[in-house]
């Protein structure tokens, strides 16, 4: 098949082409109480052998997002506007054969919890091979074959006989590396990783990153990280956006974010977090309230009930008025640049020690 | 009853030299396998905990971290005695309690209270958060001053939520209140020790701050001690003044929290460290050491000879296997500080010469990269 070899002169040399681009997405679900908005304009762009990392608290609409990019959303309940772009093809429009055609074959999706996401009632070999003898009529012979390769490569001890087994003869870190062999069986273009390390222990979620970055060098693939964990994303991402209530808030790459961060929800994030090496005498500054509803997102800045920062904008700018996120690097924020970078030096830098 | 709740007991801050309330003694807990037919048999013990020594002083907050699988959950469920030791003494206040009765063990039981990991879980659906907070007071005959409602909405107001909600069911909660909840309901007997089996790690970031701040706020105030179970490392870290690290049912290093985090010495406690990711704000930042485990915990069904961790440690030797290494103080560390190994790693943290890289497949992809 042709989608197995990729061209080669495809990867032209600084060629920044996005290879995915999503232009103001909105995802509408109606419920009995009402229509959730759960991705209300959103505009990304991830070019190929690169990391974009989303981050948000749960409900941000990360994972809606990239639900919608594999078309796994339900059709009846879900509207979908918007536009996305996959390598100069339309995938909202696209019907569900096309769809089919991609999934796991030129994307593919690497889910959190990996005990839920593998059938208990097949064995892993067969799950693997499935999307390989799927996609390119390979034989069951090869798809095993193939399928072995995989489980050797991330790392699964003794392959052959590891083919056999069923997934609750795995462990939990076994099962995320055979989820992530059975994403690569097709050398996919675009990996979704949705949470894949969040319900491991440190040492593996260490091994398993490791892992990623390592085959994502030598597969080219371009790969969406969504995690809540800030840590991870510093390690793993070379792009990065803040997302909160269905809007990206802020947008840049992972040095500029991290360390010059513009917007007040991303230094509530920073400043939320125990670090190895903090002062353990300061108390942490948490974010106060709780994430809104997506039923009746508040009006202007969805972030202005829970900000400290309101009153430096003045008037009623915040509850009034919804700040546009700039393209490029930067924040969706109606602080001036000058405020933005005085307020996280003298009053939030400090707090990170 | 009641005025107990703003009164800051006058222990100081504790030096390992505080009044222990409770010691563990080889703390051992095997659940049985059994197999066979047509007659079942025990075949086969699962080593939860074996032999855990342990103490918690007045006011104290001890951190027990781990990977899953190390038995930290079970620890915390025999210290409050959900589950019967196998082996082993837990003395609270000076009273054994590791085989003591139901009855016996009722007036302990109020004063040893649990906060559990899953907010949705540990709550019922059915019941108003006024009832699920009055209820152990009820249970144990409490009748504090101005009515048992009165001293339900003080505590609904100490952990920041509104007393108005008194009549609220939890599903109207958010995750972060209902944990909120949880610590009112630990609240409302006055304990003395508390035991909080992950409490934050089923939360979102940002609500996370809030529930630690909340937990040291009454540890603080409230003079309880804490045993703090969880798995994020940098949460343990600002949470507990003393930490201990399980692996695979035994502590392999205990001590003081500056000791520990600066001064690691058991290799696993080293790996568990360099495996935290953390966000680096400065170019000047040393980069941390790197060590890469590999596989999982064993089974504790059978569990390695000798030291456990042996199986996957870079430094091990013939007689790791054979000989397990006692939990005593290294030359060269604090006095509160133990350490189970016969050989120690260096006491620092920064980056070494050489990543340790033990996982087959990152060895392999690094090969062929260079």
């Amino acid at each position: 098949m042709t989608t197995l070899t990729k061209t080669e002169g495809e990867k032209a040399p600084g060629g920044p082409e996005a290879f995915l681009s999503v232009r103001d997405l909105r995802v509408r679900f109606s419920t009995e109480d009402g229509i959730v908005k759960a991705v209300d304009g959103l505009s990304f762009d991830v070019e190929r052998g690169k990391t974009l990392g989303i981050v948000g608290e749960s409900g941000s609409g990360k994972s809606v997002t990239n639900l919608t990019v594999l078309g796994l959303h339900n059709p009846k309940t879900a509207t979908v506007e918007g536009e996305i772009v996959l390598d100069g093809k339309e995938l909202v429009t696209a019907t569900e054969k096309e769809m089919e055609k991609l999934r796991g074959n030129k994307v593919a999706m690497i889910f959190q919890d990996p005990l839920t996401a593998l059938s208990p009632y097949y064995t892993v070999g067969r799950q693997i091979a499935e999307p390989f003898m799927k996609h390119t009529g390979a034989s069951k012979k090869e798809a095993k074959l193939r399928a072995i390769e995989m489980l050797d490569k991330v790392g699964i001890p003794q392959p052959a006989m590891r083919f056999e087994d069923y997934p609750h003869q795995f462990s939990g870190g076994m099962r995320q590396r055979a989820m992530i062999a059975m994403s690569l069986i097709c050398n996919p273009d675009l990996l979704i990783a949705d949470e894949p390390t969040t319900a491991l222990d440190v040492t593996v979620q260490a091994q398993i990153l490791d892992l990623l970055k390592d085959l994502q060098q030598e597969f080219g693939s371009a790969i969406i990280f969504i995690t809540h964990d800030l840590g991870v994303i510093s390690k793993m991402a070379d792009d990065l956006l803040v997302m909160y209530s269905g809007r990206a808030v802020e947008r840049g790459s992972v040095r500029e974010v991290l360390r010059a961060p513009q917007h007040p929800y991303t230094w509530g994030l920073l400043s939320s977090m125990p670090r190895l090496g903090g002062d353990t005498a300061q108390a942490l500054t948490p974010i106060p309230g709780t994430p809104p509803s997506l039923l009746n997102p508040p009006s202007g800045c969805p972030f202005h009930p829970r900000c400290g920062f309101t009153a430096e904008v003045g008037g009623n700018r915040c509850s009034g008025e919804r700040p546009e996120l700039p393209a490029g690097r930067g924040a969706a924020c109606h602080l001036d640049d000058e405020q933005k970078s005085t307020f996280f030096i003298e009053q939030i830098k400090p707090r990170l020690g | 009853m009641s005025d107990k709740l703003t009164l800051p007991k006058p222990q100081g801050p504790v030096d390992g030299a505080a009044e222990t309330l409770l010691s563990v003694e080889g703390l051992t807990k095997h659940f049985p396998i059994y197999g066979g037919f047509p007659i079942k048999r025990k075949v086969g013990a699962v080593q939860a905990v074996d032999g855990v020594d342990l103490s918690v002083g007045v006011g104290e907050s001890v951190g027990l971290v781990g990977e899953s699988g190390c038995g930290k959950s079970t620890t915390g469920r025999l210290i409050t005695r959900l589950l019967e030791p196998t082996a082993g003494k837990i003395t609270y206040a000076g009273q054994d309690i590791s085989h003591a009765s139901r009855r016996q063990l009722a007036p302990v039981r109020s004063e040893i209270q649990m906060i559990f990991q899953d907010p949705y879980s540990s709550l019922n659906p059915r019941q108003t958060v006024g009832t699920i907070i009055k209820s152990p007071m009820e249970v144990n005959g409490i009748n504090p001053k101005g009515g048992i409602e009165k001293r339900v909405r003080e505590l609904l107001e100490l952990v920041g939520l509104n007393p108005e909600h008194y009549n609220r069911f939890p599903h109207e909660f958010s995750g972060g209140q209902r944990q909120r909840i949880g610590v009112a309901r630990a609240l409302s007997l006055n304990p003395k020790l508390i035991v909080a089996d992950e409490p934050v790690s089923a939360l979102d970031v940002s609500i996370q701050a809030q529930v630690v701040n909340l937990l040291q706020k009454v540890q603080e105030e409230m003079g309880i001690a804490f045993l703090f179970i969880a798995h994020d490392l940098a949460i343990v870290r600002h949470f507990s003044q003393r930490l201990a690290v399980m692996y695979l049912g035994k502590v392999v290093e205990v001590g003081d929290r500056d000791s520990i985090y600066n001064r690691p010495r058991h290799p696993y406690t080293h790996a568990l460290l360099s495996a935290v990711p953390e966000v680096t704000l400065d170019d000047e930042t040393e980069d941390r050491e790197r060590i890469r485990l590999s596989g999982d915990v064993p089974s504790p069904i059978h569990p390695p000879s000798g030291c456990r961790f042996r199986t996957r440690c870079w430094k091990a030797q013939d007689k790791c296997a054979t000989t397990e290494p006692p939990l005593v103080q290294i030359s060269g560390n604090s006095a509160n500080h133990l350490t189970a190994c016969h050989f120690p790693e260096d006491p620092t943290t920064e980056a070494r010469a050489e990543d340790i890289v033990l996982d087959p497949a990152l060895a392999a992809l690094e090969k062929e990269g260079e």
